[in-house]
């Protein structure tokens, strides 16, 4: 039996049924970042506070990742030949943070910018033990 | 004060791919503009320069010749030219040198770059993920811009064939085969929306300019041309940038905006008197949306501008009349500098088969790069 391994630490809740990204809110500035930081990027300040972010939100853009990216960086084991797009977006949370993100979608027809996404956990590569490792994602919000 | 630096010489090796290595495609360039600018290596008393993937470029002292010359090496991504040219416009105005060289030049593997998360502060998961890609930025980015202000894909692949257009009159381009709007638009999808023909590529070249002081400029060269204004900004609170896991929804300005209001405003100019420009066009989105940051339009006015073909080299606001990014490809080191070499060959009419056809007076330059920085410049005849 595999196990489901999350991609880092402290990026999302896992294991959980309904899994949150983790970012830090810096109480004076109201800034969130994702994931978690050490100092605001708007004032300098160092008093971040861990927050579990909304787990919905709203398409802000997106785009389709066409080719295969370059390994390293890319985790990802496929190879140009069993490779398939998968999209990338930024999803705004609320007001609090808009958090770039894959896509469990690759198809523009689906993609609308302002329409309702949910954040999902999916695998997207495995270990040298077979293990899946795990990533967030947003997908459509199904009506 | 601002008049008070000339550029005196210009080179450039030829953009593209080569068998020779970046650092004497530099050398190249450099004694090219020694030479434009009827000077010895032994007049310059300062110089600056960089590339990203292609070595020191101080290195270069043993094939142009040991003469002890104060020479600092520069490194910012794709403003390293523009930081290298500013800081010897810099040096000019403090009175620390009276001739100058900025230089850059680069040789980058093929393919899209692949940098290291950990470089841009990131952590290893973004580039294991496949998020740690500058296409993808730039996709989202004319994304979001095309729904909020109406831009569209036949819009996209104009800038595209416009660029093309002029590299095929360029000797020194990579790219010279013109292209239709339909091959644009066709090509292999890379990153919605833009397709393989949209986007530049890494590639090789390089570019020098010998600065002077104003008032000894025409000892060395008849026809200088002056650099009004350089000015570099990074990123302000609230831009979008590449490589950003979040983006705060109280949104703000591009570093362009800032840069380009700083350059005009030293200047004493803007952006309506400029007659030709030369704007960052990593992609055709990039120079469109860098058309409103640097005050040229307001958002959205591009669709009509460009669909009436007033930014092609006969139209009223020439941009990148050498071809751009896109037909010359993009050298980091050198990018920012092949603008002000393009810009002083224009105000010196010496463009050949690229020359606007209108009478000139003035340019702008823009260059736009990771992780948020850009560099602009204001010239003037």
């Amino acid at each position: 039996m595999t196990t489901q391994i999350p991609v880092a630490e402290e990026l999302f809740t896992w294991p959980s049924d309904s899994p949150q990204l983790i970012g830090t809110r810096y109480p004076d500035s109201g800034v969130t970042t994702f994931p978690q930081s050490t100092s605001c990027p708007k004032t300098a300040a160092q008093n971040g506070e861990r927050v579990l972010l909304p787990r919905v939100g709203k398409l802000w853009s997106w785009t389709i990742q066409g080719f295969l990216p370059k390994s390293p960086p890319y985790a990802g084991k496929e190879t140009p030949k069993t490779f398939k797009p998968y999209g990338v977006g930024y999803i705004q949370l609320a007001d609090e943070v808009i958090v770039e993100s894959r896509l469990t979608t690759a198809e523009a027809s689906e993609l609308k910018i302002g329409m309702d996404m949910e954040l999902v956990i999916i695998p997207f590569t495995t270990d040298d033990d077979g293990n899946d490792i795990v990533t967030f994602a947003f997908a459509p919000v199904k009506k | 004060m601002a008049e008070d630096v000339a550029i005196i010489g210009i080179g450039m090796h030829p953009f593209g791919r080569h068998d020779n290595t970046g650092m004497e495609q530099g050398a190249y360039a450099a004694r090219e503009a020694l030479k434009d600018a009827g000077c010895d290596w032994s007049d310059v008393n300062y110089a600056f320069g960089g590339s990203s993937a292609a070595g020191n470029a101080d290195t270069m002292v043993s094939a142009l010749g040991l003469t002890g010359l104060p020479f600092i090496n520069v490194a910012n991504g794709c403003a390293t030219g523009g930081s290298a040219l500013i800081s010897a416009y810099n040096a000019i105005n403090a009175g620390a040198a009276d001739v100058c060289m900025a230089i850059g030049f680069d040789k980058h593997p093929k393919g899209a770059f692949d940098p290291d998360p950990a470089d841009f502060g990131l952590g290893k998961w973004y580039g294991d993920t496949g998020l740690m890609l500058t296409t993808q930025f730039f996709g989202m980015k004319i994304q979001r811009y095309m729904d909020q202000y109406g831009i569209s894909a036949s819009t996209l692949a104009k800038v595209a064939v416009k660029n093309f257009h002029n590299g095929s009159l360029n000797e020194n381009a990579w790219r010279r085969k013109p292209m239709t709007e339909d091959e644009v638009l066709n090509a292999l999808m890379l990153s919605n929306p833009l397709t393989q023909y949209m986007f530049c590529s890494p590639g090789e070249g390089g570019v020098a300019l010998i600065l002077a002081r104003g008032d000894i400029a025409k000892k060395f060269q008849k026809k200088p041309v002056y650099l009004r204004s350089a000015v570099l900004r990074s990123r302000p609170f609230g831009s979008f940038e590449v490589f950003n896991s979040w983006l705060s929804p109280d949104r703000g300005n591009s570093p362009s905006v800032g840069a380009a209001a700083a350059a005009f405003k030293m200047a004493g100019m803007g952006p309506s008197e400029m007659d030709i420009a030369q704007v960052q066009d990593t992609e055709s989105g990039a120079e469109i949306m860098h058309m409103a940051e640097c005050g040229f339009c307001e958002d959205g006015e591009q669709e009509d501008l460009i669909q009436s073909g007033a930014t092609n080299l006969d139209g009223r606001l020439p941009i990148n009349t050498d071809g751009g990014c896109l037909a010359n490809g993009e050298p980091v080191g050198a990018s920012g500098l092949r603008q002000v070499y393009e810009s002083a060959l224009q105000l010196r009419e010496d463009a050949g088969a690229h020359q606007v056809p209108k009478p000139i007076k003035t340019a702008f330059t823009h260059v736009y790069g990771a992780p948020g920085i850009s560099a602009c410049t204001v010239l003037s005849r």
